[in-house]
């Protein structure tokens, strides 16, 4: 292990957090409230640990596969820490626990609030909040590796633990040049929707916001009611963005290139169309009597769909309230989530795909035990390897699915809350069903349960293994 | 630049270190195995592909509309030939292939322009140069020429009780009365750019810049014998030891090759009828004794064996055989080998992909109007020497070396004016036209105005 290039590469996301709240600063300044002392301690503090933790000079660069997956889980976990400090010094959220909860909560984009009434906080409180998503979406090493000299050949590590899906490939033969375009897609995309949401009237603040929301897949809001009170314009606008932002971002780079032909070979992006168009007729039909007519069924059924499938977590109306078969088929998406390489989260599309069709490939070895059959995807074979790995995630993910739901159990609250709760955590969606639905929060939950959702999240986030290597005896062993 | 690599192998493997140490350059590696391709993605800033590179759509994939250089590194050379062929059709870039089969050798040149090919590497044929060119030095580890052979860099080791033990680098200007310059020493694991103060210590690998003719005249002041080499015992009858002969025996050199391959050996003694061709394990001490190594001029270990070549050497050593050559093709413990005390390593691997990555730098300067001549590594590759053509554009012009601020770490070593070497002092200074020989550990140099501060 390369301690010293950990902690000196944590003193740079320290000080980029810092930096970072520079923009909450500025909004607080605008608005004349009294929390920019309380930001400007945050970044003295950041760039104070940061700056200690730069002057850890070493001469050896190397980074291997270990460093990496250490270096993301405990960055993640830092800027959580860090991050909670404006909630807890400006008392919006007194409770530490609470307020590492609702960051870890913007962080990883899940949108899982602990606050009741939102609508009391201050703008500068509410923007880091949403500001947090937009941060997290991509990611905070890929943005570092993109930006920074960090030098060594291994930066691969680093983009591969943070980056989502089963295998990442990279875009242009350097990391530095893919993370820059990924970026660079990313911030034009947001930049297009904060124009679409002012055209339709909405005031600055709220559209940035929501921008910050839906481009990371987060889901915070403004208000208590999330999106229910904006225009149907601002809905569908909204509705169309958390879609493309769950795609994967190569898609948009082929597109750039004017490669459209390979840009329609993802099998994964038609799988991922195919289930939003399929989920959202269902439950339009399913939930027709609830609405005045089709159009409003099909609007509100279209956001439900696309926010719990790209793991966005915004919602236009109280789904907890919805017909059976419709919020079975919501709990089933957030297991699904976004396509591999977007900034949504969940399982994603490209790995169901690929237990689908392993699962297709078993039953065929059935009839013809001599078969041999290569798992094909977009028109490349799987190898062997990837396979393997895509179901070794499967079991972990489950394994830590069935003990969250045992522990937050402790809490003695109803199944459905607790298993949602789970889902909607480890998922990074935001809202689940019952005490923790769409109009509920998370409050309900004593700190140590809260503790094990904002691990939940982090897991969820980094899918899975960098955390459990951070957590494992073989990590430290010399 | 935009360069593609197909056939990640051992030589594959070592271009893309070097080429990705570079920074500047983005690379694509292209191979059939996976594995080998993730191993590379993994290791350096590269993106992988896999797939058959006489697939057009995989060459596509890869990026060859763009590519500004194609090297073609597989196992075959046909293979290797018909990538470079199809990359010339399909993009506009320079192809590098490598070949190994000796049949190729000649025949090459005959068709090398109609297949558009820029470079051909062949290890074997690298490696063999790299011998024949150290035979001639027999007591240097490592001879590197500039200016068209007018200049050496030498790399020798420090022999005991030398009077250069214990003496101070100023004292050794004084007292020798040498045209000569130190640009680096290694001691184990360290590399020094000495001052005036730096002291030499016995086992010290030395890198000097000089004359042929100075360079004699030095050896012989230090207590280094430098007689030339009149016979050599290549153990070993592959590729490698093909050419080696061919080029030995063609300057006058005896020969004497010991072979395992029975059918091999009646194959080289029908090519080399002025050889003495042994057939017979070159690990068997009692055969090496007998066909007299003690005595032999130099002793060139060449085995497909690495352990075994180490051996050879070690036991050749031992019988005060006076020139050891060993070839290393694939283990990477340099540290060790060297403090085994070996004389001169070969790394046929190293070799081939130092000549890549000078052809892509020479490539890259004629894009960015740079003017490296030559460009050496040395020191085991932490330093580089480099040369250069003075313009009237050079700001380093007419100024005496103290007056300019060179930068640290930066020797200039070496001024060639119109054929006259000249080993500069303070007081000297760079004229237009001049050519001039740069030593630096710092990386990337383009232009003689980055030797200047600021």
């Amino acid at each position: 292990m390369n301690y010293k290039r950990i902690l000196h590469t944590l003193g740079i996301v320290l000080c980029f957090e810092g930096a970072l709240m520079i923009a909450p600063l500025i909004c607080a300044v605008i608005y004349k409230e009294p929390e920019v002392l309380d930001f400007f301690e945050c970044i003295l503090i950041c760039l104070g640990f940061g700056g200690l933790l730069l002057l850890l000079k070493t001469r050896n660069k190397n980074l291997y596969s270990k460093d990496g997956f250490v270096i993301v889980a405990l960055s993640w976990i830092v800027m959580s820490v860090f991050g909670s400090l404006p909630f807890v010094f400006s008392g919006s959220i007194p409770n530490f626990i609470d307020a590492f909860f609702e960051t870890a909560s913007g962080f990883t984009t899940t949108g899982a609030s602990i606050i009741s009434n939102i609508e009391i906080l201050p703008k500068s409180i509410l923007f880091w909040r949403s500001f947090t998503h937009w941060i997290g979406g991509m990611g905070v090493l890929v943005f570092l590796v993109a930006l920074l000299p960090l030098s060594g050949g291994s930066n691969l590590y680093l983009m591969k633990a943070e980056s989502t899906g089963p295998s990442v490939s990279k875009l242009v033969p350097k990391v530095k040049s893919s993370a820059k375009i990924l970026y660079g897609i990313y911030i034009g995309l947001s930049v297009i929707l904060l124009i679409l949401l002012l055209a339709g009237g909405m005031n600055f603040f709220d559209a940035i916001t929501h921008t910050f929301g839906t481009a990371g897949t987060g889901g915070f809001g403004v208000k208590n009611s999330s999106v229910a009170g904006y225009s149907s314009y601002h809905q569908i606008v909204i509705t169309v963005f958390m879609v493309l932002f769950g795609i994967d971002f190569s898609v948009y780079y082929l597109m750039l290139l004017g490669k459209f032909k390979l840009m329609l070979q993802s099998d994964e992006v038609k799988a991922y169309i195919g289930i939003i168009l399929i989920s959202t007729i269902i439950i339009c039909i399913n939930c027709v009597n609830m609405f005045e007519n089709v159009w409003v069924s099909l609007r509100h059924s279209a956001f439900q769909v696309s926010s719990i499938m790209t793991t966005t977590g915004f919602s236009t109306d109280n789904f907890d309230k919805w017909p059976e078969l419709s919020k079975g088929i919501l709990v089933l998406l957030m297991f699904i989530g976004a396509c591999a390489g977007s900034t949504g989260g969940g399982i994603k599309v490209s790995r169901i795909l690929i237990y689908l069709k392993s699962i297709g490939k078993e039953i065929a070895i059935a009839a013809h035990p001599k078969l041999t059959k290569k798992i094909k995807m977009s028109g490349r074979t799987i190898e062997h390897e990837t396979v393997r790995n895509v179901n070794v995630f499967m079991a972990a993910y489950l394994v830590v699915f069935v003990v969250s739901v045992l522990f937050i159990s402790l809490d003695n609250l109803d199944f459905t809350t607790n298993f949602t709760a789970v889902a909607a955590t480890l998922n990074n969606i935001g809202p689940g069903l019952a005490k923790v639905g769409p109009t509920e929060n998370f409050s309900v939950y004593s700190n140590f349960s809260t503790l094990v959702l904002t691990f939940d999240m982090l897991i969820g986030r980094l899918e899975v293994f960098p955390m459990l290597v951070l957590f494992s005896p073989y990590t430290w062993k010399k | 630049m935009n360069i593609i690599l197909v056939g990640c192998g051992k030589i594959g493997h070592k271009i893309v270190e070097k080429l990705s140490n570079e920074k500047e350059h983005d690379i694509t590696v292209v191979d059939l195995r996976q594995n080998v391709v993730d191993e590379l993605v993994n290791m350096y800033d590269v993106m992988g592909v896999v797939g058959d590179c006489v697939n057009a759509d995989i060459l596509e994939e890869a990026g060859v509309k763009e590519a500004d250089i194609l090297i073609a590194s597989t196992g075959s050379d046909e293979l290797n030939f018909t990538i470079c062929l199809l990359a010339k059709k399909m993009g506009d870039c320079q192809t590098i292939a490598r070949t190994r089969k000796p049949e190729y050798s000649k025949t090459i040149n005959l068709f090398k322009d109609d297949l558009g090919l820029a470079l051909v590497i062949n290890s074997h044929v690298e490696a063999a140069q790299e011998i024949s060119r150290n035979l001639k030095f027999p007591n240097a580890i490592q001879v590197d020429t500039f200016a068209k052979g007018r200049i050496e860099i030498l790399k020798f080791r420090i022999p005991e009780n030398s009077v250069l033990c214990n003496m101070k680098l100023y004292e050794m200007q004084k007292k020798l009365n040498c045209e000569l310059l130190v640009c680096g020493v290694e001691r184990e694991t360290d590399v020094f750019i000495p001052d005036g103060n730096f002291v030499f210590k016995q086992g010290d690998l030395v890198s000097i810049v000089s004359t042929y003719k100075n360079c004699q005249d030095f050896f012989k002041k230090i207590g280094i014998k430098t007689n030339k080499v009149k016979d050599v015992v290549i153990i070993g009858g592959g590729v490698t030891g093909y050419y080696l002969a061919q080029m030995l025996l063609q300057s006058g050199i005896k020969v004497k090759i010991i072979e395992r391959d029975k059918k091999r050996c009646e194959e080289l003694s029908v090519l080399f009828p002025k050889a003495i061709v042994i057939n017979g394990d070159g690990t068997d001490n009692k055969l090496l004794l007998e066909e007299g190594i003690e005595n032999a001029g130099a002793v060139v270990a060449l085995t497909n064996i690495d352990e075994e070549n180490i051996l050879i050497s070690l036991f050749a050593k031992s019988k005060n055989c006076q020139k050891l050559i060993t070839k290393i093709n694939k283990i990477e413990f340099d540290e060790v080998i060297r403090k085994l005390d070996l004389d001169t390593i070969i790394y046929p691997k190293t070799l081939a992909a130092e000549n890549v990555l000078r052809f892509v730098r020479a490539k890259n300067n004629s894009y960015s109007s740079s003017n490296i001549e030559t460009i050496h590594f040395i020191l085991d590759g932490k330093a580089e020497a480099l040369e250069f053509k003075i313009n009237e554009k050079s700001r380093i012009v007419g100024k005496s070396l103290f007056e300019l601020n060179i930068r640290k770490n930066v020797i200039v070593a070496c001024i060639n004016r119109n054929g006259k070497i000249i080993i500069p002092k303070g007081q000297d200074s760079i004229e237009v036209n001049d050519s001039v020989i740069i030593v630096t550990t710092i990386g990337g140099l383009k232009d003689i105005n980055d030797i200047l501060e600021g």
